[in-house]
Parts: C-alpha cells; structure tokens; sequence
C-alpha cells in the first residue's frame, strides 16, 4: 500500500485548517477528497487482483463440482503448488520464465491427475462423502509434503516485468496486477473456446448434465473426472504462479484460499462459470475494502462472512439457479 | 423392530464393561509405573471421545461434515476461561453458558448451510473455524492473543476440589459415559431411524415424511454443544489456553480420529480418539516434521482401503474365518 495514503493524514490537516488563511482551505479541501478517492481505487485495484485467483479458484472447484458433485478441498493446494514450484524452478534452478512457467503448470497438472489416480479413483464405496474426506485428506498430504519440502517460510519470485508501480489517477498498480488480471481473462476466454468449440470441451459439460446419459453416447465418464482434475490443478497453478510476486507464497496458504474461492463459488453461485469470475472479483474487493477501511486484523474474516450471509439469504448465489443447489443428487 | 431390545442389552453390557474398564485402569496404573504417565493422555482421550462421539452423530448418521468442531471446542474452552479467570463466575454456570452459546452458534450456521443439498456445511464450518481463530488472535485483552490465557481456576464437585489427575480423569470419563449413553439412546430412537434413513437416501427418508434439515441440525446442534463441553472441561484441566489448540488442524484430527475408528459407529469415535491421542501426544515428537504428512496419509489410506474404519476389522476377520 502506498505509504502517504495513509489514513489519519488528512484529518489533522483538517484540524489545522481553521487556523490557517481562508484562501488555503478550499485546495487543502480537494486534497483530501483526492487523497480519498485514490486511496479507495488503491484498494479497489488490490481487491481486484486479489480476487483474480480467488476467481480462478472458484472456476477449479467449478470444474471439478460439475463433473463429480464434489468439492474438492485440495483446491487451494494446487495455488500453494503453483506458485512454490515456480519459485523452485526459477528461482533456484534458474530457469528463464518462458519455460518454467508452463513447466510448474505442466507438473501441478500431474498432481491433479495423481490426486484423481491416488485418491479419489481408487476409493471402493464412492459416496460424495467418502470423495470430500479423500480430498481433506490429500489436502493435508500436500501441504505437509510442501512443509517438509519447503519449510515454513514465505517465498518470493521476480515479477514478470519489473516492480515500477504505474501511475493511475492517484493509485499505485503494480505491473504484476496487470499480469493477473490479464492471464483471468486469458483463462477465462481459453476455457470458454474449450468448452464451446471442442468435442472433448463439450464431452465434458455432457458430463456435468448428466453423466449417465453421457456415457450411453460413448463418453468415458471416467476420463473426463480425470481431465476435470488435470484442468482445475492448472487453473490453480496458474493463480499461484501470478500471484507469489505480489503476496509471497507459503506451505499453508492452501486452506485459507480454499475457503475464499469457495466463497466466490457460492457468491456467484455453485457450479455457474461466469458466477465464478464475479463471486471472485467481489470476495475481493470486499476483502481489500474492509482491511483498509474497517480493520486489517479482520481482513480474512470478510470474505467468509460474506459465504455465511449468502448461505443464509441467497444460497443459489447471485448468477446461479435454484435447481443447481436443490436438484444435484448429493 | 424386534431386533431392538436386543441391541439395547448389547449396548448396555458394552457401557458396563466399558465403564468397570475406565473404573480399573487408574487402580491398575498405580502400581504400574509405565502406564502411571498415561493418566494425563486419559484425560485428554475423554475430552475429545466427548467431542468424536458428537461428530460421529454428525458424519456416520447424518452424513455431514463438520471441520468446525475445533471452534465449538475454543468456544467452550475459551467463554470458561475467559469468564471465570475475568468475572469469578462459577466453572459449571461457564459450562453451561458455553454450551448454551456454541449451541445458538450451531443454529445460526447449521440453518442456511443444512437446508441445501450437498455439503456446504463443510464448508461453512471451515470458515466459521477459521473465524474463531482470528477472534481468538485478535481480541488480546480479551482472550490474551497468540500469547495465551493463564491462571484459569480448576474445578470442583460440591465444595470438594478435582486437584490430581486421577480426580479429572474420573470426572472426564464419567462426562463421556453420559455423552455415550445418550447418543446411544438417540441412535436407537426414532430419531436416530430417521438418521440413519437420511444417511441411507435423502430422497426415500423425504418420501417417508421425514423432515431431514430439522434432523440434520437437531444432530449439528447437539455435537456443537458436546464440543463446547469438552473445550470447557479442557479449559480447567490444563489452566492456560491458546488459540492454536483450537485451529483447522485440531478439527482435522477429530475428523480423523473418526474415519479411523469408524464413522458408523459410536465405539469407533472412542477407539479413533485413543489411538489419534495417543499418536499425538507421545509417539509423534519422533516425526515432528512430517506429521501433516502422516496424518494425511492416514485419512486416504482408511478411507480407500477400510471405510468401515478398525471397528470393522473383527466383523471382516470373522467373516473369512467363518467362510
């Protein structure tokens, strides 16, 4: 955060306003207001870069909720992957950014995939419960891989192009905001192609109606349960790798941006896929908002809030349908 | 329906034998040196049986998941400690406001999340844990912070002071007696059929009239008020408190403790707290490092190869002898 746009500082400029001439009080007063509306865009720009991943969260659970009606819990874990792989390969292997890059996506993915083979597939009485427990189980396999590989110390990567901040009406953006918000929308339209325009993108939104019909066209249900992990694994580790320049990245980090992600799914409603993107771009600004203007002690207690208050008013979330959270045979 | 008075006998021949075991294993480790030091691991094996029976209500016979237990468990730990250590209330007046709370708290977060279909309690219930750990943190006037809460008085039974473990360990255990007994009753009443056919089919127990979301948070409730019990009683047991005892991790061991033991089974809950207790309180130091890993690892290997969890390992073992 920008450190004169403190709070506070425009207060006693205020207080000391009434002593000084008249003629200095009215720009003293466009100051302030300045200072304040900057201040709210600086946050509005932290809240959108941050609820960038908490969005590519959201479509992971999405993806992997709509073919196997599961949530999967290692979610997170997959960001926490991303981005600690990432530091691994370009930090200590020297790597140069083009190859390490699709290099860490390539082995979250095989990660995904071994979560599916290891965990979930081999389960003998497949419930949605039993799926759930395998996936808390995995989680906390992960992250404690993670500590034992990593230790328990936040990790830095370089930003893709520098730490200049640029200059936008009073706010700070850090280059690699940009990078985040860019590589949402590049998720978003790859994804949107994927499911629209190929025949294995539509296989699997078949499998997300109904997998039983899907499989009496020829569908092997199984497989596409295995490409929905493969893909939510590289959609998370691409979250994690934008997003360690800006927040540093840590073995635990997993639950918490779990639980956010989670949020922004239920926000926009479980299982809708632009819902996702919008639940996680408010979790965000809400988030961002509340730490800088209510209290930064609080700052992870928003967002679930916000899931509790939408459980309680509007559980279909606010793109999704009713029948998707009552009809879904969990 | 005839099998019924049955199981009832069975179940009390289990209880008495569970509770002459309880009743000797002091007198046996007082002259036994080695088992001596495990008293202490006793007590707090009772505090979370209390809270893994609760659970068990909730995932073997509702079908739910709660990783928010950890948090009813502060919240009785902490409203006992903070109250009395602040205000001088009498300890079990604190347990029962504790309960009370934690109770109110399960409504207001059981309601919305439980009336939908799927496992959004899980969910609901992270972030409420997560939550309760911020406040904890966060409130340091309050509750003391990360540093922790000291000098919280211990208990006493009309007058008379539980001052030595062995006391504790008799008060404890006799609180997870009645928590079994009455789960146990609750499971072979009408309202543990009704469960056990949600459990079986939601759609069929629907048909059959039975109301599911008031079930689901009837035994959401009642595990939330038996884990603010346990946190009350651990309050004056160890008289000092932190917020990490309460964190995910605390909730992803009772759940644990469950699946291990078996998590349609009532005696399985106590089993899984035994042995998960014991796993933590003496022989995990050797692996300090790896333990995320093997707790993990615990929850996937049960899970894939013995859903039944180890109170289903004698039924197995008799059915290949008998083959």
């Amino acid at each position: 955060m920008a450190p004169f746009l403190t709070p506070g500082v425009g207060d006693t400029e205020s207080s000391f306003a009434s002593a000084r001439p008249r003629f200095l009080l009215h720009p003293q007063k466009i100051m302030e207001e300045i200072s304040f509306t900057s201040q709210l865009l600086q946050y509005a720009v932290t809240g959108i870069t941050i609820g960038s991943i908490y969005a590519m969260v959201a479509i992971g659970f999405n993806v992997i909720y709509n073919v196997t009606e599961a949530i999967n819990f290692a979610q997170g874990e997959f960001v926490m992957l991303g981005g600690l792989i990432m530091v691994f390969l370009q930090v200590a292997l020297h790597i140069p950014l083009v190859f390490s890059f699709p290099l860490t996506i390539l082995v979250v993915t095989v990660v995904g995939i071994l979560l599916h083979l290891l965990a979930i597939k081999p389960i003998r009485e497949p419930s949605v419960l039993s799926m759930i427990i395998a996936t808390i189980g995995a989680a906390f396999f992960i992250k404690g891989a993670a500590m034992f590989i990593w230790g328990k110390n936040p990790f830095d990567l370089p930003p893709f192009s520098g730490r200049n901040p640029i200059a936008f009406y009073g706010a700070m953006v850090q280059p690699q905001s940009l990078w985040v918000v860019g590589f949402l929308v590049a998720v978003v339209v790859v994804l949107t192609l994927f499911f629209d325009r190929t025949i294995l993108g539509k296989a699997l939104r078949a499998c997300a109606v109904n997998p039983d019909a899907s499989s009496l066209v020829g569908i092997n249900v199984n497989y596409m349960i295995l490409l929905s992990f493969a893909l939510s694994a590289a959609i998370g580790a691409i979250g994690g790798i934008v997003i360690t320049p800006i927040s540093l990245m840590e073995y635990d980090r997993g639950a918490m941006l779990a639980v956010k992600g989670f949020a922004a799914c239920v926000l926009g409603g479980m299982g809708s896929f632009y819902g996702a993107i919008v639940g996680g771009l408010i979790i965000g600004l809400i988030e961002s908002l509340g730490a800088g203007l209510i209290s930064s002690g609080y700052k992870d207690a928003f967002a679930l809030l916000v899931l509790l208050f939408v459980l309680f008013l509007k559980p279909s979330g606010l793109l999704g349908s009713m029948e998707i959270s009552k009809i879904k045979k969990f | 329906m005839d099998r019924l008075p049955f199981k009832k006998n069975r179940d009390i021949l289990h209880l008495t034998g569970f509770g002459l075991g309880l009743l000797l294993f002091p007198l046996l480790a007082r002259h036994v040196s080695i088992l001596s030091h495990y008293m202490d691991v006793m007590v707090f094996v009772g505090i979370y049986s209390i809270m893994t029976i609760g659970l068990c209500l909730l995932m073997g016979y509702a079908g739910q998941i709660s990783l928010g237990h950890a948090a009813f468990f502060g919240l009785g730990a902490y409203i006992s400690g903070v109250v009395t250590t602040k205000y001088g209330i009498n300890p079990w007046l604190c347990l029962l406001m504790g309960m009370i709370v934690s109770s109110v708290i399960a409504v207001i977060i059981g309601t919305p999340s439980l009336k939908l279909r799927g496992h959004y309690l899980a969910m609901a219930t992270l972030a409420f844990c997560i939550i309760i750990t911020i406040v904890f943190n966060e409130n340091v006037e309050l509750t003391g912070g990360p540093d922790g809460l000291a000098f919280i008085q211990g208990l006493s039974l009309m007058g008379y002071p539980l001052d030595s473990i062995a006391k504790y360990y008799y008060l404890v255990w006799s609180f997870v007696l009645v928590t079994l007994l009455l789960s146990l009753n609750v499971i072979r009443s009408r309202v543990g059929r009704a469960m056990r056919s949600i459990h079986g089919s939601e759609l069929a127990a629907s048909a059959m009239g039975v109301n599911i979301s008031k079930y689901k948070i009837y035994v959401f409730v009642v595990s939330a008020g038996m884990a603010s019990v346990a946190g009350s009683l651990y309050a004056h047991y160890l008289n000092f408190l932190s917020p990490a005892s309460f964190d995910l991790f605390v909730s992803i061991k009772l759940l644990i403790m469950i699946i291990l033991g078996g998590m349609h089974s009532i005696w399985g809950a106590v089993v899984g707290a035994v042995l998960i207790t014991f796993l933590n309180y003496e022989w995990l130091h050797y692996f300090e490092e790896a333990e995320g890993m093997i707790y993990g690892l615990i929850i996937l290997v049960i899970i894939i190869f013995l859903p039944g969890g180890l109170v289903s390992v004698p039924g197995k073992v008799r059915k290949i002898l008998t083959r």
